[in-house]
Protein backbone atom coordinates (compact mmCIF):
# COMPACT_ATOMS: atom_id res chain seq x y z
CA UNK A 1 0.00 0.00 0.00
CA UNK A 2 2.80 2.36 1.02
CA UNK A 3 4.56 1.59 -2.26
CA UNK A 4 1.46 2.44 -4.29
CA UNK A 5 1.03 5.74 -2.42
CA UNK A 6 4.72 6.50 -2.86
CA UNK A 7 4.51 5.79 -6.57
CA UNK A 8 1.34 7.91 -7.00
CA UNK A 9 2.93 10.74 -5.02
CA UNK A 10 6.11 10.56 -7.07
CA UNK A 11 4.21 10.67 -10.37
CA UNK A 12 2.06 13.55 -9.11
CA UNK A 13 5.13 15.56 -8.14
CA UNK A 14 6.68 14.80 -11.54
CA UNK A 15 3.58 16.02 -13.38
CA UNK A 16 3.31 19.14 -11.20
CA UNK A 17 6.98 19.82 -11.85
CA UNK A 18 6.31 19.48 -15.58
CA UNK A 19 3.35 21.88 -15.51
CA UNK A 20 5.40 24.30 -13.38
CA UNK A 21 8.29 24.18 -15.88
CA UNK A 22 5.81 24.73 -18.70
CA UNK A 23 4.46 27.85 -16.99
CA UNK A 24 7.92 29.23 -16.20
CA UNK A 25 9.00 28.68 -19.80
CA UNK A 26 5.74 30.23 -21.09
CA UNK A 27 6.25 33.39 -19.04
CA UNK A 28 9.91 33.68 -20.07
CA UNK A 29 8.98 33.18 -23.74
CA UNK A 30 6.23 35.79 -23.56
CA UNK A 31 8.76 38.26 -22.14
CA UNK A 32 11.28 37.40 -24.85
CA UNK A 33 8.61 37.56 -27.58
CA UNK A 34 8.80 41.33 -27.92
CA UNK A 35 12.06 40.74 -29.82
CA UNK A 36 10.23 38.58 -32.36
CA UNK A 37 7.52 41.16 -33.10
CA UNK A 38 7.55 43.11 -36.37
CA UNK A 39 8.59 46.81 -36.32
CA UNK A 40 9.42 46.93 -32.58
CA UNK A 41 11.59 43.80 -32.36
CA UNK A 42 14.68 42.41 -34.04
CA UNK A 43 14.32 42.07 -37.83
CA UNK A 44 16.09 38.72 -37.96
CA UNK A 45 13.79 37.26 -35.29
CA UNK A 46 10.73 38.43 -37.22
CA UNK A 47 12.15 36.83 -40.39
CA UNK A 48 12.57 33.57 -38.45
CA UNK A 49 9.00 33.94 -37.16
CA UNK A 50 7.65 34.33 -40.71
CA UNK A 51 9.63 31.27 -41.82
CA UNK A 52 8.18 29.30 -38.90
CA UNK A 53 4.67 30.53 -39.71
CA UNK A 54 5.04 29.21 -43.24
CA UNK A 55 6.25 25.86 -41.92
CA UNK A 56 3.55 25.53 -39.24
CA UNK A 57 0.74 27.13 -41.22
CA UNK A 58 1.08 27.11 -45.00
CA UNK A 59 2.75 23.70 -45.23
CA UNK A 60 0.02 22.17 -43.06
CA UNK A 61 -2.92 23.53 -45.10
CA UNK A 62 -3.36 20.46 -47.36
CA UNK A 63 -3.31 18.05 -44.42
CA UNK A 64 -5.59 20.11 -42.17
CA UNK A 65 -8.02 20.78 -45.07
CA UNK A 66 -8.27 17.12 -46.00
CA UNK A 67 -8.78 16.11 -42.37
CA UNK A 68 -11.51 18.74 -42.01
CA UNK A 69 -13.30 17.72 -45.22
CA UNK A 70 -13.30 14.04 -44.19
CA UNK A 71 -14.45 14.86 -40.66
CA UNK A 72 -17.13 17.18 -42.06
CA UNK A 73 -18.50 14.35 -44.19
CA UNK A 74 -18.35 11.88 -41.29
CA UNK A 75 -20.04 14.34 -38.94
CA UNK A 76 -22.80 15.16 -41.45
CA UNK A 77 -23.45 11.51 -42.34
CA UNK A 78 -23.55 10.34 -38.72
CA UNK A 79 -25.80 13.27 -37.77
CA UNK A 80 -28.09 12.68 -40.75
CA UNK A 81 -28.55 9.00 -39.85
CA UNK A 82 -30.05 9.95 -36.47
CA UNK A 83 -31.77 13.24 -37.35
CA UNK A 84 -33.56 11.72 -40.37
CA UNK A 85 -35.53 9.50 -37.96
CA UNK A 86 -37.04 12.61 -36.40
CA UNK A 87 -37.53 14.42 -39.73
CA UNK A 88 -34.94 16.98 -38.66
CA UNK A 89 -32.40 16.54 -41.44
CA UNK A 90 -32.07 20.30 -41.83
CA UNK A 91 -30.41 20.45 -38.42
CA UNK A 92 -27.40 18.65 -39.84
CA UNK A 93 -26.36 22.14 -40.98
CA UNK A 94 -26.45 23.45 -37.40
CA UNK A 95 -24.62 20.37 -36.16
CA UNK A 96 -21.78 20.74 -38.65
CA UNK A 97 -21.51 24.55 -38.47
CA UNK A 98 -21.64 24.87 -34.68
CA UNK A 99 -19.66 21.67 -34.10
CA UNK A 100 -16.81 22.83 -36.30
CA UNK A 101 -16.57 26.47 -35.20
CA UNK A 102 -16.79 25.69 -31.50
CA UNK A 103 -15.05 22.39 -31.25
CA UNK A 104 -13.80 20.28 -34.14
CA UNK A 105 -11.96 22.96 -36.12
CA UNK A 106 -9.65 24.09 -33.29
CA UNK A 107 -9.25 20.60 -31.81
CA UNK A 108 -8.40 18.80 -35.05
CA UNK A 109 -6.02 21.55 -36.07
CA UNK A 110 -4.26 21.32 -32.71
CA UNK A 111 -3.90 17.54 -32.98
CA UNK A 112 -2.56 17.82 -36.54
CA UNK A 113 -0.12 20.62 -35.68
CA UNK A 114 1.12 18.88 -32.54
CA UNK A 115 1.98 15.78 -34.58
CA UNK A 116 3.55 17.81 -37.35
CA UNK A 117 5.15 20.90 -35.85
CA UNK A 118 5.22 20.21 -32.08
CA UNK A 119 7.36 17.13 -32.61
CA UNK A 120 9.49 19.06 -35.14
CA UNK A 121 10.14 21.76 -32.50
CA UNK A 122 11.25 19.10 -30.00
CA UNK A 123 13.47 17.38 -32.55
CA UNK A 124 15.07 20.65 -33.67
CA UNK A 125 15.68 22.05 -30.18
CA UNK A 126 16.72 18.64 -28.83
CA UNK A 127 19.25 18.21 -31.62
CA UNK A 128 20.54 21.74 -31.00
CA UNK A 129 21.01 20.80 -27.36
CA UNK A 130 22.77 17.50 -28.09
CA UNK A 131 25.11 19.14 -30.62
CA UNK A 132 25.92 22.00 -28.17
CA UNK A 133 24.31 24.62 -30.46
CA UNK A 134 22.26 26.01 -27.56
CA UNK A 135 25.42 26.28 -25.45
CA UNK A 136 27.11 27.94 -28.36
CA UNK A 137 24.31 30.55 -28.46
CA UNK A 138 24.72 31.19 -24.74
CA UNK A 139 28.47 31.70 -24.98
CA UNK A 140 27.85 34.15 -27.84
CA UNK A 141 25.76 36.12 -25.31
CA UNK A 142 22.53 35.18 -27.13
CA UNK A 143 19.55 33.79 -25.26
CA UNK A 144 18.10 30.55 -26.71
CA UNK A 145 14.72 31.69 -25.37
CA UNK A 146 14.79 34.80 -27.52
CA UNK A 147 16.66 33.27 -30.44
CA UNK A 148 14.93 29.90 -30.78
CA UNK A 149 11.78 29.67 -28.66
CA UNK A 150 10.17 33.11 -29.07
CA UNK A 151 9.88 33.00 -32.90
CA UNK A 152 8.39 29.50 -32.76
CA UNK A 153 5.89 30.50 -30.09
CA UNK A 154 4.78 33.66 -31.87
CA UNK A 155 4.49 31.75 -35.16
CA UNK A 156 2.30 29.09 -33.52
CA UNK A 157 0.09 31.77 -31.91
CA UNK A 158 -0.59 33.25 -35.36
CA UNK A 159 -0.59 30.13 -37.56
CA UNK A 160 -2.77 27.80 -35.46
CA UNK A 161 -5.85 30.10 -35.34
CA UNK A 162 -5.46 30.72 -39.10
CA UNK A 163 -5.39 26.96 -39.70
CA UNK A 164 -8.46 26.60 -37.48
CA UNK A 165 -10.36 29.05 -39.69
CA UNK A 166 -9.37 27.03 -42.77
CA UNK A 167 -10.39 23.82 -40.99
CA UNK A 168 -13.80 25.37 -40.10
CA UNK A 169 -14.37 26.45 -43.70
CA UNK A 170 -13.44 23.03 -45.09
CA UNK A 171 -15.64 21.19 -42.58
CA UNK A 172 -18.61 23.44 -43.33
CA UNK A 173 -17.96 23.01 -47.07
CA UNK A 174 -18.04 19.23 -46.66
CA UNK A 175 -21.35 19.54 -44.79
CA UNK A 176 -22.70 21.65 -47.68
CA UNK A 177 -21.65 19.06 -50.25
CA UNK A 178 -23.31 16.31 -48.25
CA UNK A 179 -26.55 18.31 -47.96
CA UNK A 180 -26.49 19.12 -51.68
CA UNK A 181 -26.06 15.50 -52.74
CA UNK A 182 -28.40 14.01 -50.10
CA UNK A 183 -31.39 16.40 -50.11
CA UNK A 184 -30.40 18.78 -52.93
CA UNK A 185 -30.09 21.73 -50.53
CA UNK A 186 -28.82 24.63 -52.63
CA UNK A 187 -25.51 26.27 -51.57
CA UNK A 188 -27.09 29.70 -51.04
CA UNK A 189 -29.72 28.31 -48.68
CA UNK A 190 -27.11 26.14 -46.94
CA UNK A 191 -25.00 29.24 -46.27
CA UNK A 192 -28.02 31.11 -44.92
CA UNK A 193 -28.69 28.24 -42.50
CA UNK A 194 -25.02 28.23 -41.51
CA UNK A 195 -25.04 31.96 -40.72
CA UNK A 196 -28.27 31.56 -38.76
CA UNK A 197 -26.76 28.70 -36.76
CA UNK A 198 -23.44 30.32 -35.85
CA UNK A 199 -23.23 33.15 -33.34
CA UNK A 200 -20.34 35.56 -32.91
CA UNK A 201 -19.78 33.95 -29.52
CA UNK A 202 -19.08 30.59 -31.21
CA UNK A 203 -16.45 32.14 -33.45
CA UNK A 204 -14.77 33.93 -30.55
CA UNK A 205 -14.84 30.74 -28.48
CA UNK A 206 -13.22 28.79 -31.31
CA UNK A 207 -10.53 31.45 -31.79
CA UNK A 208 -9.72 31.64 -28.06
CA UNK A 209 -9.46 27.85 -27.95
CA UNK A 210 -7.16 27.68 -30.96
CA UNK A 211 -4.86 30.38 -29.52
CA UNK A 212 -4.64 28.43 -26.25
CA UNK A 213 -4.07 25.15 -28.13
CA UNK A 214 -1.35 26.78 -30.24
CA UNK A 215 0.27 28.05 -27.08
CA UNK A 216 0.16 24.61 -25.45
CA UNK A 217 1.62 22.67 -28.36
CA UNK A 218 4.39 25.20 -29.01
CA UNK A 219 5.37 25.28 -25.35
CA UNK A 220 5.26 21.49 -24.94
CA UNK A 221 7.30 21.04 -28.13
CA UNK A 222 9.93 23.52 -26.95
CA UNK A 223 10.04 22.19 -23.36
CA UNK A 224 10.49 18.60 -24.52
CA UNK A 225 13.33 19.79 -26.75
CA UNK A 226 14.97 21.71 -23.91
CA UNK A 227 14.70 18.66 -21.63
CA UNK A 228 16.63 16.42 -24.01
CA UNK A 229 19.84 15.15 -22.50
CA UNK A 230 22.22 12.48 -23.63
CA UNK A 231 22.22 11.39 -27.24
CA UNK A 232 20.03 11.08 -30.34
CA UNK A 233 17.83 8.40 -28.71
CA UNK A 234 16.68 11.03 -26.24
CA UNK A 235 15.66 13.28 -29.16
CA UNK A 236 13.54 10.44 -30.56
CA UNK A 237 11.82 9.92 -27.20
CA UNK A 238 11.09 13.63 -26.85
CA UNK A 239 9.30 13.80 -30.21
CA UNK A 240 6.98 10.96 -29.22
CA UNK A 241 6.43 12.54 -25.84
CA UNK A 242 5.40 15.86 -27.43
CA UNK A 243 2.50 14.30 -29.32
CA UNK A 244 1.23 12.42 -26.27
CA UNK A 245 1.60 15.30 -23.79
CA UNK A 246 0.36 18.09 -26.02
CA UNK A 247 -2.70 16.10 -27.18
CA UNK A 248 -3.49 15.30 -23.55
CA UNK A 249 -3.09 18.91 -22.41
CA UNK A 250 -5.07 20.23 -25.40
CA UNK A 251 -8.00 17.94 -24.53
CA UNK A 252 -7.86 18.97 -20.86
CA UNK A 253 -7.82 22.64 -21.88
CA UNK A 254 -10.67 22.00 -24.32
CA UNK A 255 -12.78 20.41 -21.59
CA UNK A 256 -12.11 23.34 -19.24
CA UNK A 257 -12.96 25.94 -21.89
CA UNK A 258 -16.08 24.11 -23.02
CA UNK A 259 -17.26 23.88 -19.40
CA UNK A 260 -16.52 27.57 -18.90
CA UNK A 261 -18.44 28.59 -22.01
CA UNK A 262 -21.30 26.25 -21.13
CA UNK A 263 -21.63 27.73 -17.66
CA UNK A 264 -21.51 31.31 -18.94
CA UNK A 265 -23.91 30.68 -21.87
CA UNK A 266 -27.29 32.47 -22.02
CA UNK A 267 -30.04 30.09 -20.89
CA UNK B 1 49.01 42.65 -13.34
CA UNK B 2 45.95 40.67 -12.28
CA UNK B 3 45.30 37.44 -14.16
CA UNK B 4 42.62 37.59 -16.88
CA UNK B 5 41.07 34.39 -15.49
CA UNK B 6 41.27 33.32 -11.90
CA UNK B 7 39.71 30.14 -10.54
CA UNK B 8 39.37 30.02 -6.76
CA UNK B 9 38.49 26.95 -4.63
CA UNK B 10 36.19 25.66 -7.36
CA UNK B 11 34.05 22.70 -6.37
CA UNK B 12 31.63 21.10 -8.84
CA UNK B 13 29.35 18.19 -8.08
CA UNK B 14 26.90 16.26 -10.27
CA UNK B 15 24.26 14.33 -8.31
CA UNK B 16 26.46 14.33 -5.23
CA UNK B 17 29.50 13.06 -7.17
CA UNK B 18 32.43 15.47 -6.88
CA UNK B 19 33.89 16.27 -10.29
CA UNK B 20 36.12 19.26 -9.46
CA UNK B 21 37.70 19.29 -6.07
CA UNK B 22 38.60 22.83 -4.91
CA UNK B 23 40.61 23.96 -7.94
CA UNK B 24 42.79 27.07 -8.00
CA UNK B 25 44.25 28.40 -11.25
CA UNK B 26 45.42 31.74 -12.65
CA UNK B 27 45.68 32.41 -16.37
CA UNK B 28 47.63 35.49 -17.42
CA UNK B 29 46.89 37.90 -20.29
CA UNK B 30 48.17 36.59 -23.63
CA UNK B 31 49.03 33.19 -22.21
CA UNK B 32 48.19 29.86 -23.87
CA UNK B 33 47.08 27.51 -21.16
CA UNK B 34 46.49 23.86 -21.99
CA UNK B 35 44.23 21.82 -19.74
CA UNK B 36 45.53 18.29 -20.03
CA UNK B 37 44.18 15.08 -18.61
CA UNK B 38 42.58 11.76 -19.33
CA UNK B 39 38.96 11.17 -20.23
CA UNK B 40 36.52 12.04 -17.46
CA UNK B 41 39.06 13.91 -15.32
CA UNK B 42 37.01 17.14 -15.37
CA UNK B 43 38.70 19.17 -18.14
CA UNK B 44 35.51 20.00 -20.01
CA UNK B 45 33.68 20.64 -16.73
CA UNK B 46 36.32 23.20 -15.76
CA UNK B 47 35.99 24.77 -19.20
CA UNK B 48 32.20 25.04 -18.86
CA UNK B 49 32.74 26.80 -15.52
CA UNK B 50 35.21 29.24 -17.08
CA UNK B 51 32.74 30.21 -19.81
CA UNK B 52 29.87 30.45 -17.32
CA UNK B 53 27.71 27.65 -18.71
CA UNK B 54 27.33 25.97 -15.34
CA UNK B 55 27.23 27.08 -11.71
CA UNK B 56 29.66 25.51 -9.21
CA UNK B 57 28.73 24.08 -5.83
CA UNK B 58 31.19 26.50 -4.27
CA UNK B 59 34.15 28.66 -5.23
CA UNK B 60 34.55 31.42 -7.80
CA UNK B 61 35.66 32.01 -11.35
CA UNK B 62 36.89 35.54 -12.03
CA UNK B 63 37.06 36.60 -15.67
CA UNK B 64 38.47 40.11 -16.14
CA UNK B 65 37.98 40.60 -12.38
CA UNK B 66 34.26 39.78 -12.50
CA UNK B 67 33.06 36.74 -10.56
CA UNK B 68 30.97 35.07 -13.25
CA UNK B 69 29.50 32.58 -10.78
CA UNK B 70 27.72 35.37 -8.93
CA UNK B 71 27.41 38.27 -11.38
CA UNK B 72 24.16 39.54 -12.91
CA UNK B 73 22.92 38.37 -16.33
CA UNK B 74 23.86 41.63 -18.13
CA UNK B 75 27.37 41.43 -16.61
CA UNK B 76 27.72 37.81 -17.72
CA UNK B 77 26.57 38.77 -21.23
CA UNK B 78 29.20 41.52 -21.34
CA UNK B 79 31.92 39.09 -20.24
CA UNK B 80 30.79 36.48 -22.75
CA UNK B 81 31.26 38.95 -25.59
CA UNK B 82 34.96 38.97 -24.75
CA UNK B 83 35.21 35.17 -24.87
CA UNK B 84 35.19 33.15 -28.09
CA UNK B 85 34.44 29.45 -27.76
CA UNK B 86 34.94 26.63 -30.25
CA UNK B 87 33.22 23.50 -28.96
CA UNK B 88 34.45 19.95 -29.39
CA UNK B 89 31.56 19.19 -31.77
CA UNK B 90 32.10 22.57 -33.52
CA UNK B 91 28.42 23.36 -32.71
CA UNK B 92 27.86 25.24 -35.96
CA UNK B 93 24.24 26.06 -36.76
CA UNK B 94 23.24 23.50 -39.34
CA UNK B 95 20.56 25.69 -40.89
CA UNK B 96 23.06 28.48 -41.64
CA UNK B 97 25.96 28.37 -44.07
CA UNK B 98 29.51 28.99 -42.86
CA UNK B 99 29.45 32.70 -43.67
CA UNK B 100 26.16 33.16 -41.83
CA UNK B 101 27.51 31.21 -38.87
CA UNK B 102 30.53 33.51 -38.61
CA UNK B 103 28.42 36.61 -39.26
CA UNK B 104 25.92 35.76 -36.51
CA UNK B 105 27.76 37.31 -33.52
CA UNK B 106 28.66 40.34 -35.64
CA UNK B 107 25.04 40.89 -36.71
CA UNK B 108 23.78 40.45 -33.15
CA UNK B 109 26.34 42.46 -31.21
CA UNK B 110 27.60 45.18 -33.55
CA UNK B 111 26.05 47.91 -35.63
CA UNK B 112 28.33 47.28 -38.58
CA UNK B 113 26.93 47.73 -42.09
CA UNK B 114 26.20 44.46 -43.94
CA UNK B 115 29.05 45.14 -46.40
CA UNK B 116 31.52 45.57 -43.50
CA UNK B 117 30.23 42.40 -41.84
CA UNK B 118 30.76 40.56 -45.12
CA UNK B 119 34.34 41.83 -45.23
CA UNK B 120 35.04 40.89 -41.61
CA UNK B 121 33.57 37.42 -42.18
CA UNK B 122 35.80 36.95 -45.22
CA UNK B 123 38.85 38.02 -43.19
CA UNK B 124 38.04 35.61 -40.35
CA UNK B 125 37.43 32.76 -42.78
CA UNK B 126 40.66 33.60 -44.59
CA UNK B 127 42.51 33.49 -41.25
CA UNK B 128 41.41 29.88 -40.78
CA UNK B 129 41.87 28.95 -44.45
CA UNK B 130 38.21 28.70 -45.38
CA UNK B 131 37.73 31.86 -47.45
CA UNK B 132 36.46 29.89 -50.45
CA UNK B 133 34.09 27.64 -48.44
CA UNK B 134 31.83 30.30 -46.94
CA UNK B 135 28.74 29.38 -48.93
CA UNK B 136 28.80 25.73 -47.86
CA UNK B 137 26.58 24.31 -45.15
CA UNK B 138 28.26 22.72 -42.09
CA UNK B 139 27.05 19.29 -43.28
CA UNK B 140 29.11 19.75 -46.44
CA UNK B 141 32.40 20.25 -44.55
CA UNK B 142 34.92 17.71 -43.27
CA UNK B 143 35.57 17.35 -39.53
CA UNK B 144 38.72 19.50 -39.66
CA UNK B 145 37.01 22.22 -41.69
CA UNK B 146 34.09 22.32 -39.24
CA UNK B 147 36.52 22.87 -36.37
CA UNK B 148 38.27 25.65 -38.29
CA UNK B 149 34.90 27.24 -39.10
CA UNK B 150 34.05 27.07 -35.38
CA UNK B 151 37.33 28.86 -34.62
CA UNK B 152 36.47 31.52 -37.25
CA UNK B 153 33.12 32.10 -35.53
CA UNK B 154 34.80 32.17 -32.12
CA UNK B 155 37.19 34.93 -33.22
CA UNK B 156 34.51 36.92 -35.10
CA UNK B 157 34.18 39.54 -32.38
CA UNK B 158 37.96 39.63 -31.83
CA UNK B 159 37.65 38.30 -28.27
CA UNK B 160 40.36 38.72 -25.64
CA UNK B 161 39.98 35.07 -24.62
CA UNK B 162 39.71 32.12 -26.97
CA UNK B 163 38.57 28.78 -25.59
CA UNK B 164 39.03 25.60 -27.61
CA UNK B 165 37.52 22.35 -26.40
CA UNK B 166 39.46 19.36 -27.78
CA UNK B 167 40.22 21.00 -31.14
CA UNK B 168 42.06 18.00 -32.56
CA UNK B 169 39.86 15.21 -31.17
CA UNK B 170 38.79 12.77 -33.85
CA UNK B 171 40.99 14.30 -36.54
CA UNK B 172 43.83 12.67 -38.45
CA UNK B 173 47.37 13.74 -37.43
CA UNK B 174 47.83 16.02 -40.45
CA UNK B 175 44.61 17.97 -39.88
CA UNK B 176 45.36 18.04 -36.12
CA UNK B 177 48.80 19.53 -36.89
CA UNK B 178 47.14 22.13 -39.14
CA UNK B 179 44.89 23.14 -36.27
CA UNK B 180 47.90 23.45 -33.95
CA UNK B 181 49.51 25.74 -36.53
CA UNK B 182 46.29 27.76 -36.65
CA UNK B 183 46.27 28.15 -32.84
CA UNK B 184 49.88 29.36 -32.90
CA UNK B 185 49.04 31.77 -35.72
CA UNK B 186 46.07 33.20 -33.77
CA UNK B 187 48.23 33.53 -30.67
CA UNK B 188 50.95 35.47 -32.45
CA UNK B 189 48.64 37.53 -34.69
CA UNK B 190 45.86 38.51 -32.30
CA UNK B 191 47.73 38.16 -28.96
CA UNK B 192 44.75 36.37 -27.44
CA UNK B 193 44.64 34.49 -24.18
CA UNK B 194 43.99 30.95 -25.33
CA UNK B 195 42.71 28.05 -23.27
CA UNK B 196 42.86 24.65 -24.92
CA UNK B 197 41.41 21.46 -23.53
CA UNK B 198 43.10 18.39 -24.93
CA UNK B 199 44.50 15.00 -24.09
CA UNK B 200 46.87 14.97 -27.05
CA UNK B 201 50.42 15.33 -25.74
CA UNK B 202 52.22 16.43 -28.95
CA UNK B 203 49.62 19.14 -29.51
CA UNK B 204 49.83 20.31 -25.89
CA UNK B 205 53.63 20.54 -25.94
CA UNK B 206 53.57 22.46 -29.22
CA UNK B 207 51.04 25.19 -28.39
CA UNK B 208 51.19 25.63 -24.60
CA UNK B 209 52.91 28.32 -22.57
CA UNK B 210 51.79 26.50 -19.45
CA UNK B 211 50.05 23.19 -18.92
CA UNK B 212 47.64 22.35 -16.12
CA UNK B 213 47.19 18.65 -15.69
CA UNK B 214 43.98 17.39 -14.12
CA UNK B 215 43.51 14.08 -12.41
CA UNK B 216 40.22 13.10 -10.76
CA UNK B 217 39.11 16.69 -10.31
CA UNK B 218 42.37 18.10 -8.89
CA UNK B 219 45.47 19.55 -10.50
CA UNK B 220 48.36 17.11 -10.33
CA UNK B 221 50.65 19.66 -11.94
CA UNK B 222 50.55 23.25 -13.20
CA UNK B 223 53.62 24.64 -14.91
CA UNK B 224 55.57 25.16 -18.08
CA UNK B 225 56.16 22.40 -20.63
CA UNK B 226 59.64 21.74 -19.23
CA UNK B 227 58.36 21.64 -15.65
CA UNK B 228 55.74 19.12 -16.68
CA UNK B 229 58.24 16.97 -18.55
CA UNK B 230 60.56 16.99 -15.50
CA UNK B 231 57.76 16.31 -13.03
CA UNK B 232 58.08 13.21 -10.84
CA UNK B 233 54.44 13.28 -9.82
CA UNK B 234 53.29 9.66 -10.34
CA UNK B 235 50.06 10.75 -12.08
CA UNK B 236 51.94 13.04 -14.46
CA UNK B 237 54.51 10.34 -15.20
CA UNK B 238 51.76 7.77 -15.76
CA UNK B 239 50.08 10.12 -18.28
CA UNK B 240 53.30 11.14 -20.05
CA UNK B 241 54.72 7.59 -20.13
CA UNK B 242 51.33 6.13 -21.16
CA UNK B 243 51.16 3.60 -18.31
CA UNK B 244 47.79 1.85 -18.01
CA UNK B 245 45.73 2.13 -14.83
CA UNK B 246 46.08 -0.68 -12.25
CA UNK B 247 42.33 -0.90 -12.22
CA UNK B 248 42.52 -2.39 -15.69
CA UNK B 249 44.14 -5.49 -14.19
CA UNK B 250 41.11 -7.64 -13.51
CA UNK B 251 41.36 -11.38 -12.79
CA UNK B 252 40.52 -12.03 -16.44
CA UNK B 253 43.29 -9.77 -17.79
CA UNK B 254 45.73 -11.20 -15.22
CA UNK B 255 44.94 -14.72 -16.42
CA UNK B 256 45.27 -13.60 -20.04
CA UNK B 257 48.65 -11.94 -19.29
CA UNK B 258 49.90 -15.14 -17.55
CA UNK B 259 48.79 -17.19 -20.55
CA UNK B 260 50.63 -14.87 -22.94
CA UNK B 261 53.81 -14.93 -20.81
CA UNK B 262 53.68 -18.74 -20.61
CA UNK B 263 53.25 -19.13 -24.38
CA UNK B 264 56.10 -16.64 -25.02
CA UNK B 265 58.36 -18.63 -22.65
CA UNK B 266 57.37 -21.86 -24.37
CA UNK B 267 58.35 -20.45 -27.77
Amino acid sequence: MANILESVGERTIEQLDYVGSLNIQWWATVRAMTQALPFVGNRDRWKTTVKQMLEIGVDAIPMVSLMAVCTGFIFAMQGATELRRFGALRYVVDLVAVGFTRELGPLMTAVAVSGRSGSAFAAEIGTMKVTEELDSLRVMALEPLEFVLAPKYLAALIAVPCLSVISNLCGILAGGLFMFFSIHLMPGLYLRYVFNAIELRDLIMGMIKSIVFGSILAQVGCLEGMRVHGGPDSVGRSTTSVVVKSTFLVIIADALFTALFYLTAKR
Amino acid sequence: MTPIISVRDLVVEYDGRRVLNGLNLDIEHGETMVLLGGSGCGKSTLLRQIIGLEKPKSGSVFVKEVDITRCSKPELKKIRKSIGVAFQSAALFNSLNIEENVALPLREHTRLAPSIIELVVWMKLAAVGLADRGKLLPSELSGGMKKRAAVARAIALAPEILVLDEPSAGLDPIVAAELDELILLLKHTFHMTIIVVTHELPSAFLIADRIAMLYEGSFSSVGTKDQLKASQNPRVRQFLDRVPEDIARTPVTEHFAKYLNASEAHQ
